[in-house]
């Protein structure tokens, strides 16, 4: 049931992302872009995105326990620390450089061109290489 | 250079919306944050509580996305990806190693985070979006080049 549920989250993602625009890179470096040709599209995917998750959130949450296990795997960190800090800024420069984010590119994928086929691989190569750098693991949730 | 594409206040909202019902659906039935570094984290390199089969479901989703939206609509998907080879592999890097370390991405942080009103997601929101503008405009109007 878990997987079912996985692959519908994952399916309903990807479709947002392709029908927001965030799948294309070129739409994503415009949004960046404000000095240039500057398309604000970005803004309203985000405010669409927050505005319906923040308010399943707020009852999500009340729940004692998600439906299919046995408590919710939230972050448990709470202060800003180097990481967040080095890590985002790290983050973003990527991003800026190419105007993708890890899920328009995983989505993107079967779309086979070639700068997908080659960001990634070494998206993938960068997230295991992270992992093995934070010396306590644990202490990394995907927030 | 730049690719011009067209300002789409209705659809992207739209796009959000769904993006949105992902994430609700994620943390109501298994409790989990729809942040796409961290599920390809939980994948790729499993913690104790990882659950890497429900995070390839999760993806095998994602990739489907694409194929599945012009089964229905019949309109292929456009993108446009540079060509920039180096430069995609830099960028690759730069973002899986930074998603990682920064504890989430776009979707973690900008979406889910900030849904929760974590101040962690907040700050690195800011940080993430002001390097890329920062890295847009010195790519395009000071070095004049990139995608």
């Amino acid at each position: 049931m878990s997987l079912v549920v996985n692959l519908a989250a994952g399916l309903i993602f990807g479709i947002g992302l392709v029908i927001s625009g965030m799948a294309n890179p070129a739409k994503v470096l415009n949004f960046l872009d404000v000095a240039g040709s500057w398309d604000p599209s970005l803004a309203f995917v985000m405010l669409g995105a927050i505005a319906v998750t923040a308010t399943g959130y707020h009852f999500v949450l009340r729940r004692p326990k998600p439906l299919l296990d046995s408590g919710f795997h939230l972050p448990v960190q709470n202060n800003i620390d180097r990481p967040l800090v080095i890590g985002s800024a790290i983050f973003g420069l990527g991003w800026g450089l190419f105007g993708f984010c890890p899920g328009p590119a995983v989505t993107s994928l079967g779309l086979a061109a070639t700068g997908t086929l080659v960001f990634v691989p070494t998206m993938l190569i960068g997230i295991v290489a992270a992992s093995l750098v934070r010396k306590r693991p644990s202490e990394i949730k995907e927030a | 250079m730049a690719v011009a594409t067209e300002f789409t206040a209705l659809a992207s909202s739209v796009g959000g919306a769904l993006i949105g019902v992902s994430a609700v659906l994620l943390l109501y039935s298994n409790g989990r944050i729809a942040g796409i570094s961290g599920i390809v984290k939980r994948l790729i390199a499993p913690a104790a509580d990882s659950k890497p089969a429900q995070a390839l479901a999760f993806i095998i989703g994602l990739i489907s996305a694409p194929f599945v939206w012009t089964a229905v609509t019949g309109h292929a998907v456009t993108q446009s990806v540079s060509t920039n080879i180096p430069l995609a592999a830099i960028a690759g890097l730069l973002v899986g190693f930074g998603a990682v370390l920064g504890g989430g991405c776009t979707s973690g942080h900008g979406v889910c985070g900030l849904s929760r009103f974590s101040k962690r997601s907040l700050a690195a929101t800011i940080i993430f979006m002001a390097v890329a503008v920062l890295t847009v405009f010195v790519v395009r109007h000071i070095i004049g080049g990139g995608p």
